[in-house]
Order: structure tokens, then sequence, then C-alpha cells
């Protein structure tokens, strides 16, 4: 079936730019709901119960208080910038969402409707461009405020966000390696596996490279500056950091901005590493189309909605993932942060990749098609890599608690410290 | 100085990372699927307040509706905080009543000395805490809402058992 063409294609792609639009401010407001719930349950309260069937309104009531509420400028804020860093912060997630494929393509009367907004040929490098904008909406917010809490907060959050884009950016270098493509679409159907067309590998990306999955999860949940990566907010040290004098719905804006960007990093880790909106341990939903414009696999409006469900529980499992770390995991400290992330993350990426490589090279070379025995070699790789990188970060090397900090200082050693007792 | 930090040696099990971190998911994991809350939904379900629960007053009435006070003028003596405000007067058959008998609920400190004192047993405090309003005058109880009251008279000291006052 053809794609969609001339004005059927300008119209369905503004029906999908507002129908994605209001999924996604929907997500939004329910993950914000949900996010009481679940800290809720997690510390035997029962959340948000009042207004509204279960306090579904709460989300209503919440905007409502925002929109409200006096909004202060500082006098001494420089007023353009002020202004202008909370709406970007919200903008990159919002922008990235349209990049997400979430659905298998939907026949229609008129031609093929793929469930992506804009199916860029650059893809993740796009993903990657827009995502490091996210780093100005807080360090325009930090410097604009003219407070120091608010400054600090923008410093960390610019040292912090830059650092671990670089471990986001490495992490999708096996993907690539792997994948060969750079679309998403594509990325969707290396997982999957077709009876026709180019060998895929049949397996999600999880899997065959679990390492890459593990520093990406890590590296998102770093980016979208959340507990136990909140350092540019830190209540407790730096008062509210980045947004310390926002008020009303400007602080609403980043508020949401979290929210957003919780639910595209959920979205994009389905995508590079759970299939996207694959649905497992069934080869129906199996649709692809090839370069060349030929469609394998049979498209059905059913299909389309299924993996559109599908998609959907991938994205909120790893919302409520990163919901059950922020409320049980603390704030990690400021070198810790750093030394995870530089001295940790980078070079193990570095040997990650080059073993990735060289395993994929000797698998070329011992020619091993590729398919599923490709990707299973490659999971028996990950695996026993997962085993020794956590074994390694578990012994408290990598990371250095307080203990080993304090010994490094010259002159003082444990035996000459505990005297002091 | 920095020889006076004080080290301490941790083993492994303690300070190592990913240990500790699935220790405390499991922790939280547990917490979630717990569907036992002790959250009480307040304004649908209320306490169960024990008899000797001391809270707003109410003041006993006689069978026609007159308020059982004589005006004696014991409870504002006893009471520590000055919370009661008592006028006295006489009627044409020489039989003496309260005046003007308000309870400024704000003060009281619900120590039960009133209702210990009365002779009459006419004020008593009752087993009542729902006493919100939307001004300060309307926490000053006059004679007619303290006879409105009609909440459980709260038991100064368990009947059974007197002696353990």
């Amino acid at each position: 079936m053809e794609a969609v063409t001339g004005t059927a294609f300008v119209v369905a792609t503004i029906l999908k730019t507002i129908v994605f639009f209001i999924i996604l401010l929907l997500g939004v407001a329910l993950s914000t709901y949900m996010e009481r719930k679940v800290a809720g349950f997690m510390q035997d309260r029962s959340g948000p119960n009042r207004v509204g069937p279960l306090g579904l309104l709460q989300v209503m009531a919440d905007g409502l208080k925002f929109i409200l509420k006096e909004e202060v400028t500082p006098g001494t804020a420089h007023k353009k910038f002020f202004i202008l860093a909370p709406a970007l912060a919200l903008f990159p997630a919002t922008v990235l969402f349209g990049v997400i494929p979430l659905g298998s393509p939907l026949p229609t009367p008129w031609g093929r409707v793929d469930m992506i907004v804009a199916d860029v040929p650059v893809g993740f490098l796009y993903v990657l461009a827009i995502a490091s904008l996210a780093v100005y909406g807080v360090v325009m917010a930090g410097w604009s405020s003219n407070s120091k809490y608010s400054f600090l907060g923008g410093l960390r959050g610019s040292a912090q966000m830059i650092s671990y884009e670089i471990g986001l950016a490495m992490s999708l270098v096996p993907v690539l390696m792997l994948a060969g493509n750079v679309e998403m679409p594509v990325l969707v159907s290396m997982q999957q596996s077709f009876a026709a067309g180019p060998a895929t590998y049949g397996m999600w990306f999880i899997l065959p490279l679990m390492l890459s999955g593990f520093f990406f999860i890590v590296s998102g949940l770093a980016e979208t500056n959340r507990v136990p990566f909140d350092l540019p907010e830190a209540e407790a040290e730096i008062v509210g950091g980045y947004h310390t004098e926002y008020s009303s719905m400007k602080f609403g804006m980043f508020f949401l901005g979290e929210y957003f960007h919780l639910i595209t990093t959920g979205a994009l880790i389905s995508v590079f590493f759970l299939g996207g909106w694959d649905i497992p341990f069934w080869q129906g939903d199996n649709i692809r189309v090839l370069a060349d414009g030929t469609v394998i696999g049979d498209p059905t409006w059913w299909k389309t909605l299924l993996t559109l469900v599908a998609f959907t529980m991938k994205t909120t499992f790893f919302v409520v993932f990163f919901m059950f770390i922020r409320w049980t995991i603390p704030r990690f400290r400021y070198d810790q942060l750093m030394d995870l992330g530089w001295k940790v993350f980078i070079p193990a990426l570095m040997a990650y990749i080059m073993l990735t490589a060289i395993a994929i090279f000797a698998l070329d070379a011992a020619g091993v098609p590729v398919g599923l025995r490709f990707s299973a070699a490659l999971f028996g790789l990950n695996f026993v890599l997962m085993l020794i990188f956590l074994f390694a970060l578990d012994r408290g090397r990598l990371v250095m608690g307080a203990t080993a900090r304090t010994r490094a200082v010259p002159g003082v050693t444990a035996a000459t410290a505990s005297e002091g007792d | 100085m920095p020889g006076e930090v004080r080290v301490v040696d941790r083993p492994e099990s303690e300070s190592s990372y990913i240990r500790a971190i699935s220790k405390g998911l499991g922790i939280t994991f547990k917490h979630f699927m717990h569907a036992d809350k002790p959250t009480q939904q307040y304004p649908d379900e209320k306490w169960e307040l024990g008899p000797r629960w001391r809270g707003t007053h109410r003041m006993a009435v006689h069978e026609d509706g007159r308020a059982k006070c004589v005006g004696c003028g014991l409870c504002p003596t006893v009471c520590p905080v000055n919370c009661i405000k008592l006028i006295p007067a006489e009627d044409e058959n020489g039989e003496r009543y309260a005046a003007v008998y308000e309870i400024d609920e704000f003060r009281c400190i619900f120590c039960g000395f009133c209702q210990e004192v009365c002779p009459v047993e006419a004020i008593h405090l009752g087993v009542h805490y729902e006493n919100a309003e939307y001004s300060r005058e309307r926490w000053v109880y006059d004679l007619a809402r303290l006879c409105e009251n009609d909440h459980p008279v709260t038991a100064l000291w368990d009947p059974a058992d007197p002696s353990s006052e």
C-alpha cells in the first residue's frame, strides 16, 4: 500500500500532530496524578482521592491553582530570559515526541499513514540534538533569576546535563552499529523478525545490547533531572535550584516539563531497546516499510490500535519505574554524580563500544548470518559483561564512598583519623 | 584539623551500590503492593472517641428546657484559664439562674474542673471535637448553644472503678 500523498498527507500530518499532542498532554496530566498515587502507595498512604472519582480531578485542581496563583517576577531578574526559560524547558521534550513511532502503519482509503508525526531521515541524531537543548531552559532560568540559589542550580544543571548527554549519545552507538540505520521506524523493525526483506535481529535490543540499555536508562534518568539526579533542584541545599524564583504557571511549566521529559525518555527507551510498538511473542504485528516503499506484513486498523496500546504500556512501565526510583533512592552527592558520569560511564562505554564492535566483526567473520543466532551470541557476551560491570560497580570501587575520599587526604590515614574519637 | 575526621570502615556489603539499591527498591515495592493502609478517610469515616474524651461543653437541661445551672459561681472560680463568664440572677420565686453564661472554647483547656466542681451536674464536657467556625465570635458559646449541644457527656472517671480517678 502506498503512503498518503498530497492533500491527504497534509491533513493526516495535521491530525496526527493534534492527536499525538493531546495524547502526550493527557499522559503528562495522568503521570502527575500517578506520581502522587505511586508515592502515596509506597509510603502506605492513599494519595489524592478527594477531588473527583479516585482523585482524578486533582490534576485539574492543580492546573487551576497554578494559573490562579500570583505571578512574581523578581525586580532584578533579566525579564526577557526569565520569561523565555520556562518555555525552553518545555519545548525539547514536546518536540522530541514528534519523531517517535507510536504504532504500526494505519491503512486508510487514501493510502498508508505511518504512526509517526515526522519520519525524519536523521532519526535519533535529531533526538540527541534536541535533547541537548533541554539544558538551555535550566541554565537560562538559573542565570536570569539573579539569585544565588538559582544560579547554583543552573550551574549544576548545565554540568550534569552536559556530562550525561555524552553517556546518552555513546550508549546509542552500539544500537547504530547493530541496526546500521538511524531512522526510528527502521530501528523498530530491526528488533522484529520478518519472512522477507533484509535480515533483522528478531530480538529486542535490550537483550543483545543489555549494557547499552542500562547506560541509556541511567543517562536518560539523569537527563530528566529527577531524583536521584535532581542536583539542579536539590531543595535541601539550594532551596529549589534553578526554579527558586519562579511562581504561578511559569513554575508550572518547569513542573510539567519534567513530566514531558519523563514520558519522552520512557518512549525513547521503548523505541531503542524494547522494540518500540512491537508486541512480544506475536509475529502478526511485524509490519515494515522498506526504503523502496514495499510494505512487508499486513497492516490493519486493529493492529495499529493494539501496537499503540503495547507502546503505551512499555512507556508507562518506564514512567512508573522512574517513579519508583525517585521515591526509593536518595540524591547523589555532587562529586559522586560527576564520578559516575565521567569516571565510570564514559570509560565503560568506550570499552563497551570497542567490545561490541569486535564482537560484531568476529561474528561477521565467522559467517554467522544476521538473525536470531547473531543476537543470541551478542546476548551471551552482554550478559557476562553486565555481570562484570555490576560486580565492579557494586564493590564500591568505581563510585567512592566518603571513606575512600577521606583516606585520600595526604597525612590522614584511617588509623590517625580514628585516634581523634 | 583533618586528623579529627572520623572514618567508619564499613564492610562492602553495607557500602555497595547495586545491592543497596535493589534492596531499597524491593522494600518500596513491598509497600506499594501492600493494600492495607492506615489512612482514615476522615470526613467519611470518623474516630471512635473514648468515653473519657474531653471536648466541647454541653449544659444539662431540665425537662421543661431550662438550664440546670443555679449560678453558684463555682465553675468560673475553679476555671484555670478564666474562660467561663457567669452573671447570676434570681427569679420571682427566689430561684437562682444564670442570666449570662458563656464559655470561650478558644481559651478552654478542657481540664474538666468545671464539670467536677458543679454541685448540680449542670455543665459537662462532651465527647465531641468538631467545632470549626468561620469567625472567632462563634467560638464563644452562649447558654442557648450550650443547652442545644446533644453529644454524649464526658465520663470523668470510670463509673465501675471510681477510685481510679
